[in-house]
């Protein structure tokens, strides 16, 4: 419908009495809406953690998630530059923190699949050995990515058995009270015929899992739909700076608040999953 | 749809017809608004909160005559179980499969799934779009003055992602395995092991709905409250606000805040079903006899906990905006201004915050813990005060008016007992003690749709009845009203009103044969023929309430092109600013933009008889 003829008030301009406007209205609503939706994951997270019988901790890569920190942590910085740029009117400043921000955001996507796919690639195997059932964690040899038994067992391509290369003790699964081959970091070859189980450590593997991919990932697909965001603006910036400065200004403010909610639910989630 | 109604040009003769009370210019700036706009972009594409009100108004009373068309089906199997279903078995047989409706014999399955998806489909699909979707969007920016919703585009993308959600919920009927079989509530584990045969089941269907249609409704709050806030008039303060608009910025409040935990525990399900985790699956479960292949630790409760967190705010979701719609007709109706607006406001208020800390009473059963079903025995309590009042406030609106027996009054009156009889039967759920006997059976059935359909359904026929001439210029017929308002009246009670018996004779709430095998039983634990006979009345009683609505279906549609034209922009003599638009309001709603000089109910405070005075009437 052409909008010519009607114009939404305070679209732009606060109204007086709320001192706010209409789009920043909407990014706290929003944003209230989300701290219920992380917040029911969180009590999920301590729900299932306080009625298990054994939590796996320290399972994740603490330097790798504090970088990742250090990176978000900066991106909220420059997204705050970006906004303050614009009101200063210095435009070519807005596109330089604007661009850091979108590029911090997809590094900390990328740190992030990197982080994903060392579960895909790791392992638990049960196997019987001289009569003695085995449970062990570890890599298999070429890292395959997420195999299991049926992968092993394809009719089409049957795999006779693999090399597995345990964990160090310590590092496996508490959860499994993982027992270590004797021999312990030595690869040992393991039959199909006489492996039980294989799994890799995706959701499946342990409730901590399931709730470490849920939270996280929802979490990165906040990540990538506010760079998205963050682009957009990146790229369009120019026109609209133009034609409606006061419009972007709000947009990258909005925005910014919205990145800012992304940055803090990361910050809980950090210490929840990489250090408690 | 919508297009007889918006082809008239705005403004057209009806205008010179105008009130002299209504300050109403000519429409023609609205005609400016649709010079350039295709069809596409008026009718379908729209971004006027009204256009987008009437689509979500259609979309969900046709989901009402399916979710109900369903429960006529189970209806038939509950009466006579085990018979074929006449006229329409042979066509479920042919769409759904021999395995769903074999020789026209409701299966086991197909049951299951008509009861989860009758559910679904009425609360979801059906009367919070309804309630909140048509009313809201269409009603709320007039009330206020506002030319629009905050975000226009917003709105348009709620409706469909809306409508998304539920054209995934309607394709589930036809994959594999049918619809979702787990309820309304999709307990787990059930719901992740109903058709472990199938990958993509029923189930992951439902979520996947779901969580479009809590998104739909996230964009619906989030615009709702921010217009609220945003775009009231000039002089429209919080307390000269129509009591329907504050129903509808607490029934957004519960929506905003209570839905995103069913969105987590939506996920957490699909997770549970796509990837084999076990968020909700317990250590050791066996399914036919077979251990599951799972992690396990995950827990069952958790679900519950989520699930009613959510449902619990939804039933005042439910009934929040019906009150503020009985409030409007009867405010209109008694020509009195309405008892306690005041208490109206600080109840809706009460009853929204104390919606989120009750939600554990459908739970009691459960094992979670005595202490904890005391605290929430005690909450569920409190809340039912402000439910009280606001009945009550309502009842003695009417004390002393010069009540005008319209149809939408009929409506609204017939409300007020039939949700004080669903609210006095949620007391003894409430408590802990009666509710170990009433749990799970036809009393809990019989309590929340007393509450929801002759309550809440009752008050959207009220309100399509009262808005219908501003939206369309013409009224709907009174004669067929009125012949619609009774049969229904009769029916809904006869349809209701047993199953309180059924359920204090302790009949479960979801038996495929409708307790025959424990009629069959005998002895104390056996269910008397008395109960197995109201199946079928109840039964007969529902059909006869789906023919009642034929006279509403009829005049509905035959009145958009034939009723009769109103006299004025203001044919019921309301005073709230939605009837001081021209008719129907144009693409922005007011001529000029309006400014409110007082509260909204001032009736019979001029020295006219029946005097009004409206909203915009500068003093
Ligand atoms: C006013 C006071 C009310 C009280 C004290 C109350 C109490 C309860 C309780 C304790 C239950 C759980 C019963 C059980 O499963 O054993 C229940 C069920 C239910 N109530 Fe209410 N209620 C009230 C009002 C309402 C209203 C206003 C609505 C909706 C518009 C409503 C809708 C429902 C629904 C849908 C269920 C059943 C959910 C299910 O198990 O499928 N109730 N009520
Ligand atoms: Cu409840």
């Amino acid at each position: 419908m052409s909008s010519a003829a009607m114009e939404i008030p305070y679209s732009v301009e606060p109204r007086p009495d709320t001192g706010l406007y209409n789009g920043k209205v909407g990014i706290w609503l929003f944003l209230a809406s989300e701290v219920m939706l992380f917040g029911a994951l969180f009590s999920s997270y301590i729900m299932l953690r306080v009625g298990s019988d054994a939590w796996p901790v320290h399972m994740l890569n603490v330097p790798i998630g504090t970088l990742n920190t250090t990176v978000l942590i900066t991106s909220s910085i420059t997204v705050v530059l970006a906004w303050a740029a614009l009101k200063l009117k210095e435009f070519n400043k807005f596109r330089l923190y604007m661009g850091l921000t979108v590029v911090l955001a997809l590094t900390f996507a990328i740190i992030k699949s990197f982080e994903y796919r060392s579960k895909f690639v790791h392992y638990a195997v049960e196997y019987t050995h001289n009569g003695q059932v085995i449970e062990a964690t570890g890599h298999i040899e070429g890292s395959p990515w997420n195999w299991s038994l049926k992968t092993l067992q394809n009719p089409d391509h049957p795999i006779e058995s693999i090399v597995f290369h345990p964990d160090a003790a310590g590092h496996g699964h508490p959860g499994e009270g993982a027992t270590i081959h004797a021999g312990e970091h030595e690869a040992v070859t393991i039959a199909t015929k006489d492996i039980h189980k294989l799994e890799s450590f995706g959701p499946w593997h342990h409730t901590y899992l399931a709730i470490y991919f849920t939270l996280t990932g929802l979490h990165a697909l906040h990540v990538l739909g506010g760079a998205a965001v963050l682009a957009w603006f990146w790229i369009t910036g120019p026109a609209m700076w133009r034609t409606d400065p006061e419009r972007l200004t709000n947009r990258v403010e909005v925005t910014g608040l919205f990145w800012h909610f992304v940055d803090l639910v990361w910050i809980f989630l950090f210490p929840v999953l990489y250090l408690l | 749809m919508g297009k007889p109604i918006a082809n008239r040009p705005f403004g057209d003769g009806l205008m010179s017809h105008a009130a002299a009370t209504v300050a109403s210019a000519t429409g023609s700036e609205g005609n400016d608004a649709h010079h350039d706009s295709g069809f596409w972009r008026k009718y379908i594409f729209s971004t006027d909160h009204k256009v987008i009100g009437i689509q979500y108004g259609l979309t969900s009373l046709t989901f009402l005559l399916l979710g109900f068309l369903l429960m006529t089906l189970m209806r038939w199997q509950l009466a006579y179980p085990g018979e074929p279903i006449p006229l329409l078995g042979p066509v479920l047989e042919k769409v759904l499969g021999q395995g769903m409706a074999f020789k026209g014999i409701m299966s086991p399955d197909l049951y299951n799934s008509f009861g989860a998806m009758h559910g679904t489909i009425m609360v979801f699909l059906a009367i919070v779009p309804l309630a909140f979707g048509a009313f809201g969007n269409y009603v709320v920016p007039l009330q206020i003055g506002a030319p629009d919703m905050a975000f226009p585009r917003l709105n348009m993308a709620s409706y469909w992602v809306y409508f998304m959600g539920g054209v995934i919920m309607l394709v589930s009927f036809f994959i594999p395995g049918g619809a979702a079989k787990s309820g309304w509530t999709s307990y787990s584990p059930l719901a992740t092991i109903a058709d472990m045969g199938h990958r993509v089941d029923g189930q992951t269907l439902w979520l996947i709905g779901m969580v479009l249609l809590i998104t739909s409704s996230l964009l619906g709050s989030v615009n709702f409250i921010a217009t609220i806030i945003q775009l009231r008039a000039p002089g429209m303060t919080w307390m000269r606000m129509p009591f329907f608009v504050w129903a509808q910025l607490v029934t957004a409040f519960l929506l905003l805040l209570a839905f995103p935990p069913l969105e987590a525990a939506g996920l957490m399900q699909l997770m549970d079903n796509l990837f084999d985790t076990s968020f909700f699956l317990p250590t050791g479960l066996v399914v036919s006899g077979n251990p599951l292949a799972v992690s396990g630790g995950g827990s069952p409760l958790l679900w519950q906990h989520l699930f009613w967190f959510l449902a619990h705010p939804e039933v005042y979701v439910l009934i929040l905006p019906a009150m503020g719609i009985v409030a409007e007709v009867i405010a209109n109706n008694t020509r009195k201004p309405l008892f306690g607006y005041k208490s109206l406001v600080y109840s809706a208020m009460a009853i929204g915050f104390l919606s989120f800390i009750v939600w554990a009473h459908h739970m009691y059963l459960t094992g979670m813990g005595t202490k904890i079903s005391t605290f929430f025995q005690t909450t569920t309590m409190m809340i039912s005060i402000p439910s009280v009042i606001i009945v009550t406030t309502l009842f003695i609106s009417l004390w002393g008016g010069s009540i005008r027996f319209t149809t939408p009054m009929l409506f609204a009156l017939a409300f007020l007992p039939m949700f004080g009889i669903g609210g006095l039967t949620g007391l003894p759920l409430g408590f802990n003690a009666t509710d170990i006997q009433l749990h799970d059976t036809y009393y809990v059935i019989g309590h929340f749709h007393y509450v929801v359909a002759p309550g809440t359904i009752f008050a959207i026929f009220a309100g399509i009845y009262y808005w219908f001439p501003k939206i369309t210029g013409r009224h709907m017929s009174e004669f067929w009203g009125k012949v619609h308002f009774a049969l229904s009246f009769v029916f809904m009670n006869l349809v209701f009103a047993p199953m309180f018996l059924q359920g204090l004779e302790g009949m479960h709430r979801r038996m495929y044969d409708g307790g025959a095998t424990y009629a069959a039983a005998g002895g104390i634990e056996g269910l008397s023929q008395f109960a197995l006979k109201l199946n079928v009345s109840i039964s007969h009683a529902a059909w006869l309430l789906g023919w009642a609505q034929v006279p509403f279906i009829i005049n509905l549609f035959w009145s958009i092109w034939k009723g009769r034209k109103v006299e004025s922009d203001n044919p019921w003599e309301a005073t709230t600013l939605e009837w001081a638009t021209p008719t129907p309001p144009p693409h922005g709603n007011f001529a000029s933009p309006p400014t409110a000089h007082r509260g909204p109910y001032e009736y019979s405070q001029s020295p006219a008889p029946n005097g009004f005075t409206p909203q915009n009437e500068p003093a």
